[in-house]
């Protein structure tokens, strides 16, 4: 045999390869959470080497801020004002992770090489929602700091601890939300149209109940803590999504 | 007991409103090789992934390995190995890395994953990004993926494309006749493919046009499919 593949070996001849490699040695069951880490590390992995989602949500999130910084021809906001620009801004930062989340598994056979294993379909919701609530944080590191700097006129410093918790809600449902939505849109010819007016109706609920919660620890002197009714709406509102979300995941997936 | 691989009967199979499969019926024994033939559009990668449990049949009864498809699709998933046009890889990760997720998948244990790289003379290249090698050898990887978890049925379209001749030696003993396995090959070649079927089905528009032992279909036939 003469033939030979750039950069690899030298094939062997027919008679060294005449018998396949023995048999897969396997474990007896592969356990969900396994699956779920090794989606996410893959998830992850394929982020990092693309920075196709967190570097574009950010640059987004902290360009909003430099205009509004012009716009309002303000030096500084506070309270409602700046609880509305956070959370609405943090919204539309998040729609463009949201509508890359399967891009590459839509794109690259990954649903099929998904839907061949003998694993749990919502393996895969798992793995997404914390996927997209990693670049959620990563998005917050970097935009809640700018929005400090650029817009906030009371020091963030003391917001911070209380307003950590309502990011936290904020961001579980916009995670089981966007993943839901996501699953759907991918699908679709128009997805990068679809995602967004899907998603944006079922999320401005929760910009509503975070940026409520949010705006007396973004007001002037600290005014107090976060009313309790609109955390419980927002827990109460990323369990529902939760729960539908975990419900239709595995027909989504299904032809 | 019934040895049968895969029984089809009167399977139809539509998108929209064209019919992509219509009234196929076929019965397919363990380690045996059907061979589909038939020109583009013929319906031949619809049948494989409805075989593959990936599309429901419309119409008619699927069985693979003693399971009906879709009712029992659970029971089948992990015993099959699909090598269709796409590779099921990801572009961004490595060849190990790619195999590393699809052993964690089924459940199979990391030395598998050397095995199956030496296999396919891949070792060497094994920690470059996919996007970075020829098609050839994403093609070679595809193979190592998709008998990774050593599966009872190999589903194959068009395996051998992108191949050079040395390639299509090395992959021989893993998706050839040689690995025993019971193999669905899609194929646009009528010499090589009859060469390795047992059983021979062409597919015209969908349908069924030939269905027959191989030692009684010649090119000349299978070459019919094609005008």
């Amino acid at each position: 045999m003469s033939a030979t593949i750039p950069g690899a070996q030298p094939i062997a001849s027919p008679e060294r390869t005449a018998e396949a490699p023995p048999a897969a040695p396997r474990r007896r069951t592969t356990p969900t959470w396994s699956v779920v880490r090794a989606l996410l590390r893959k998830e992850l992995l394929v982020e990092l080497r693309t920075l196709e989602s967190v570097p574009g949500m950010a640059l987004f999130a902290v360009t909003t801020f430099v205009v509004f910084h012009f716009a309002l021809q303000r030096n500084s906001i506070d309270g409602d004002e700046a609880a509305g620009i956070l959370w609405v801004t943090l919204l539309f930062a998040a729609i463009l992770g949201i509508n890359r989340l399967f891009v590459a598994d839509a794109d690259q056979g990954g649903f099929d090489g998904f839907a061949l294993a003998p694993v749990d379909r919502s393996a895969m919701l798992f793995a997404k929602v914390l996927a997209l609530l990693a670049y959620l944080i990563v998005l917050e590191l970097i935009a809640v700091p700018a929005f400090g700097l650029l817009l906030l006129g009371p020091p963030l410093g003391h917001a911070l601890p209380d307003l950590l918790g309502v990011l936290a809600l904020g961001d579980l449902g916009i995670a089981a939300i966007g993943t839901l939505i996501a699953a759907i849109a991918v699908r679709t010819r128009a997805r990068d149209l679809l995602g967004p007016l899907l998603a944006l109706p079922l999320l401005v609920p929760i910009a509503i109940g975070a940026a409520r919660a949010s705006s007396p620890l973004l007001a002037l002197g600290h005014a107090g803590s976060p009313a309790a009714r609109w955390l419980l709406m927002l827990g109460l509102y990323d369990l529902v999504f939760g729960l539908i979300a975990y419900a239709l995941f595995d027909f989504l997936l299904e032809d | 007991m019934s040895t049968a691989a895969i029984e089809v009967d009167g399977l139809a199979r539509h998108y929209g409103e064209r019919e992509a499969l219509s009234g196929v019926s076929l019965a397919l024994e363990q380690g045996q090789t059907l061979v589909v033939f038939g020109p583009n559009g013929a319906g031949k990668t619809t049948l494989l992934r409805v075989l593959a449990t990936l599309l429901r049949p419309h119409e008619g009864e699927v069985r693979v390995l003693g399971s009906r498809v879709p009712e029992e699709s659970w029971a089948v998933r992990g015993r099959i190995g699909l090598l269709g046009h796409e590779p099921l890889l990801y572009r961004e990760l490595t060849a190990r890395e790619n195999l590393s997720f699809h052993a964690r998948l089924h459940g199979v244990m990391p030395e598998r994953i050397e095995q199956v790289l030496t296999a396919v003379r891949m070792g060497d290249r094994a920690e470059e990004p996919l996007r970075t090698l020829s098609r050839g050898m994403v093609q070679r990887v595809a193979v190592a993926r998709a008998v990774l978890h050593d599966p009872e049925l190999l589903l194959l379209d068009e395996p051998r494309s992108n191949l050079d001749p040395a390639a299509v030696e090395l992959v021989e003993p893993l998706i050839g006749a040689a690995s025993g396995r019971t193999r669905v090959i899609c194929s646009h070649d009528p010499g090589g493919g009859l060469a390795e079927a047992d059983l021979v089905l062409g597919l015209r528009e969908g349908q069924a046009a030939m269905l027959a032992p191989a030692a009684a279909v010649d090119a000349e036939a299978v070459a019919e499919l094609y005008r």
